[in-house]
C-alpha cells in the first residue's frame, strides 16, 4: 500500500489506466510537458508519449469537442479543464454533444469521456479560479458527476469514470489536492459511481457533504460531540446519480439533516437532496432540513472567500437549529 | 487585400455544361457523369417531396437544400466506405448520397429519434443543429483515426454563418495543429437565415480563412459538381496521406427559405433566386450530358421513374413506422438508466396505463 495525496492518487489512476488500455488518452492545456498546472499529469507524457498525453491549444470547447469526437470513435479520452471556472466555453459541447450523442443515435454512438476539473474555493486563488458549479451539470441529462474527498476514492472513482460508457465530470477539490493523504492500493481497483459512503456513525443528526466540505463536516461533528450531539456523516462522492438509499437510511434513523455545499444555494444540489428526503423519509423528519451553502453571490475575490465558504461554525449553528427545533 | 485573387473560384464545367479544364477529360468517365446525374435527380426529387410533405402536415419543419445539390452530392461521392460524415441539418443530400436511408431521413424530420441512427456500417453522425459545434467533434474523430493509424478521413459540413462562431476557429485550429485527416467543407450560400454574407464577415472569401491555420484553402463553384467532386477527392487524399485538413469553400445558393418555417421574401428579392437557376447544379449536368453525347431520353426517363418510385416507397415506409415507443424517451440517456430515470419512467408508464397509485 502506498500513502498518497489526493492529487497523487489521481495521477496514479490515470497512469494505471493508460497502462491498461491503449484507447485511454489524456489531453488538455499544459498536461504534457508541464505535467499540468497542479502536476496532476506529472510524468505521464514522459511515460506514454505525446500521442497519448496531449498538450492541446488553449481552447476548452476545442478540448471537449475533440474529445467527444474521439470518444465516438472508440477512444477513451480524459480531458482536463484547468479550473472549473474555465469550463463554460465547453458547456455547449457538453450539453449539446457529449451528453446527447447516445440519445440522438439510440446508442449507435456513445461518449465514454471523462472531464477532470479542479473546483472550489479556499486556496487564495485569483478570481474565477474557485467556482463550484456542479449543479449546472447535475441538471444536465446524460452526464454523471463525481467528487471524491479521499485519495482512495479519487483513484477508484477515476478508474470507474474511465470505464464508464457515458460521460463523467470528475470534480477535484483543489483545496484537498495536497491537504489529504491516505492509503491507496497499487494497480487497478474501482469505487462504484452512484454510491455514497458513511464516514462516521451517529444517532442524532445526519450531515451530508462531498469533496472539500468533508473536513468541514468532520470538524463540526467533533464540536457537536462536545455538546453531546452525535452526528452521522455521509460523503456522497457521486453527485449524479445521488445515492438515495444511503441518505434515506441515515435520515430515517436520525430524523434530522444538515446539507453542506460550497455552491450557491438556489438551484444547488442541496435542494435535490431535500427532495430525496421528502420523497423517501417525510414522516421520519423531526426538524426542517438545514442547508449551509454559499450565498447566491459570485465566489468572491479571495480576500472575502472565508466569508463565502461554509465553516465548521456555520455547520454547528445549523446542527443546533435542527436539534433544538 | 487581394484575397479573391489568391483564392479564385475554380470551375471544371461552366454553367452551360462545357468542360473548361481539358486536364479532366479522361477522368470524367461516362459512369461518373451518369452517377452524378442519378444522385442529383434523386436528392432533388426527395427535397421537393419532403417540402410537400411538410406542407401537408405529414412531417415537421424541414430544411430545403434545393440549389446546393452539386456541392453535397459531389463531396459525398468522393468519400470512401469507412470515412466519417458530419452533416448539418441542410446536408441530407450529402448523407443520402453517402448511403443514409431515405425513410430514416424522413423520420428525422418527422421528429423521430430513429432519424438520428446511422445506417449499419456507415459513419454518418446525426445532423448538427447548433451552428459550428460539429467542427471540434470532426477534428477529434479525425484525430482518433490518425491515432489508430487508419487511412480513413472525415468530412465536416458547415455554412457561411458558421464561420462567425468560435467553434469554427477551435475546430479548424485543432485539426491544423494535430494534422487531423479532416476536410472542412463549407457551403457558402450567402445567407445565414436572413443575414447576408456582407453582414456576416468582412472577408471576401471563406477559403482565405485557411491561411490563418496554414492549411490549404480552395474556393470552388459549388454548383459545378465536377470541381466539387475532384477537389474533395484531392483534399481527402491529402488527409489520408497525413497532410492534415483542407478548407473547401463551395460557393452555392439556396433557392428557397431557410426552412419551411420562414419566408425569404422578407429578407431578399426572390427574383435573385430565379436568376440563379441559370447556374443550377442539376441542369448543368444535363447540359453536359447533352453537350458530350451522354444524354439518352429513355435512360433519363427510366431513372426519373426509379427515383420517384424509391421516394414514394420511402414515404410509405416512414408513414408505416409504428407509433413512437414511449420507452425511447428514457432508454438512451445512459447505457444503463440511472435510478432517477428508471423511477420517472416507471411512474410515467404507470400514469399512461391509468394506474396512478392513490393511497386515499
Amino acid at each position: 500500500m502506498q500513502s498518497l495525496t489526493l492529487i497523487q492518487a489521481i495521477t496514479d489512476g490515470m497512469r494505471t489506466m493508460l497502462r491498461e488500455r491503449d484507447e485511454v488518452l489524456v489531453l488538455g492545456e499544459d498536461v504534457g510537458k508541464n505535467g499540468g498546472v497542479f502536476r496532476a499529469t506529472d510524468g505521464l507524457q514522459e511515460e506514454f508519449g505525446e500521442s497519448r498525453v496531449i498538450d492541446t491549444p488553449l481552447s476548452e470547447a476545442g478540448i471537449i469537442g475533440s474529445s467527444v469526437g474521439m470518444a465516438m470513435n472508440g477512444l477513451l479520452p480524459i480531458a482536463e479543464i484547468q479550473f472549473m471556472g474555465f469550463i463554460y466555453p465547453a458547456y455547449e459541447q457538453i450539453m449539446t454533444h457529449a451528453t446527447r450523442m447516445r440519445y440522438r443515435t439510440m446508442g449507435a454512438y456513445s461518449v465514454p469521456l471523462v472531464i477532470r476539473a479542479p473546483y472550489g474555493a479556499g486556496v487564495r486563488a485569483p478570481e474565477i479560479h474557485s467556482d463550484s458549479t456542479e449543479a449546472l451539470f447535475t441538471h444536465m441529462p446524460g452526464i454523471k458527476v463525481v467528487c471524491p474527498s479521499t485519495p482512495y476514492d479519487a483513484k477508484g472513482l477515476l478508474i470507474s469514470a474511465i470505464e464508464d460508457p457515458d460521460p463523467v465530470l470528475f470534480m477535484e477539490s483543489l483545496r484537498l489536492y495536497r491537504s489529504v493523504r491516505g492509503e491507496v492500493p497499487e494497480g487497478k481497483y474501482s469505487v462504484e459511481i452512484g454510491k455514497g459512503v458513511k464516514r462516521k456513525e451517529g444517532e442524532d443528526i445526519t450531515l451530508i457533504g462531498w469533496g472539500a466540505m468533508m473536513p468541514v463536516l468532520e470538524k463540526a461533528a467533533m464540536e457537536a460531540e462536545k455538546k453531546l450531539i452525535s452526528c452521522e456523516i455521509i460523503d456522497l462522492r457521486t453527485l449524479y446519480p445521488i445515492d438515495k438509499d444511503i441518505i434515506a437510511e441515515s435520515v430515517q434513523k436520525t430524523g434530522r439533516c444538515v446539507i453542506v455545499h460550497e455552491a450557491h444555494a438556489t438551484g444547488g444540489l442541496g435542494n435535490d437532496i431535500i427532495s430525496i428526503i421528502n420523497d423517501t423519509s417525510f414522516l421520519y423528519m423531526k426538524a426542517p432540513i438545514q442547508r449551509v451553502t454559499g450565498a447566491d453571490v459570485h465566489v468572491p475575490f479571495f480576500a472575502l472567500e472565508d466569508h463565502y465558504l461554509p465553516t465548521p461554525d456555520r455547520v454547528m449553528e445549523a446542527i443546533e437549529k435542527a436539534i433544538y427545533f | 487585400m487581394g484575397y479573391e485573387k489568391d483564392f479564385p473560384m475554380q470551375q471544371i464545367v461552366d454553367k452551360d455544361g462545357f468542360l473548361i479544364l481539358e486536364d479532366y477529360k479522361d477522368k470524367i468517365t461516362r459512369d461518373l457523369v451518369l452517377t452524378f446525374y442519378r444522385h442529383l435527380i434523386r436528392v432533388r426529387t426527395f427535397d421537393r417531396k419532403a417540402k410537400n410533405l411538410q406542407r401537408q402536415g405529414r412531417i415537421g419543419t424541414y430544411a430545403m437544400f434545393e440549389g446546393q445539390e452539386g456541392a453535397q452530392v459531389g463531396s459525398a461521392m468522393a468519400l470512401k466506405e469507412n470515412d466519417w460524415m458530419y452533416p448539418t441539418y441542410r446536408d441530407h443530400a450529402a448523407s443520402i448520397t453517402f448511403g443514409h436511408s431515405l425513410p430514416t431521413i424522413l423520420a428525422y424530420w418527422k421528429g423521430r429519434v430513429e432519424g438520428g441512427v446511422p445506417p449499419k456500417g456507415k459513419h454518418i453522425v446525426p445532423p448538427s443543429v447548433p451552428i459550428a459545434t460539429q467542427l471540434p467533434l470532426a477534428a477529434g474523430t479525425a484525430m482518433a483515426e490518425k491515432y489508430k493509424g487508419t487511412n480513413n478521413a472525415v468530412i465536416c459540413y458547415f455554412g457561411d454563418g458558421a464561420t462567425s462562431e468560435g467553434d469554427f476557429h477551435e475546430g479548424m485550429n485543432f485539426a491544423s495543429v494535430f494534422k487531423a485527416p479532416v476536410v472542412f467543407f463549407n457551403q457558402n450560400n450567402s445567407y445565414a437565415i436572413s443575414v447576408p454574407i456582407e453582414k456576416q464577415m468582412n472577408s471576401k472569401t471563406i477559403a482565405q480563412k485557411s491561411a490563418a491555420y496554414a492549411i490549404p484553402g480552395v474556393r470552388i463553384d459549388g454548383n459545378d459538381i465536377f470541381v466539387v467532386y475532384f477537389e474533395t477527392l484531392k483534399a481527402l487524399e491529402r488527409a489520408r496521406n497525413g497532410h492534415g485538413p483542407t478548407l473547401i469553400e463551395a460557393v452555392t445558393w439556396r433557392y428557397g427559405a431557410h426552412t419551411t418555417a420562414d419566408d425569404p421574401t422578407k429578407y431578399r428579392n426572390q427574383e435573385e433566386s430565379e436568376k440563379r437557376r441559370e447556374f443550377d447544379p442539376v441542369t448543368r449536368v444535363e447540359k453536359f450530358m447533352k453537350n458530350y453525347g451522354y444524354w439518352d431520353d429513355e435512360w433519363v426517363e427510366n431513372q426519373k421513374q426509379l427515383v420517384e418510385e424509391e421516394i414514394n416507397q420511402a414515404v410509405i415506409e416512414m408513414e408505416a413506422m409504428p407509433s413512437p415507443n414511449v420507452s425511447d424517451l428514457f432508454d438512451h440517456i445512459f447505457a444503463e438508466p440511472t435510478w432517477t430515470i428508471q423511477e420517472q419512467k416507471n411512474a410515467y408508464l404507470t400514469h399512461l396505463r391509468g394506474e396512478a397509485s392513490c393511497n386515499h
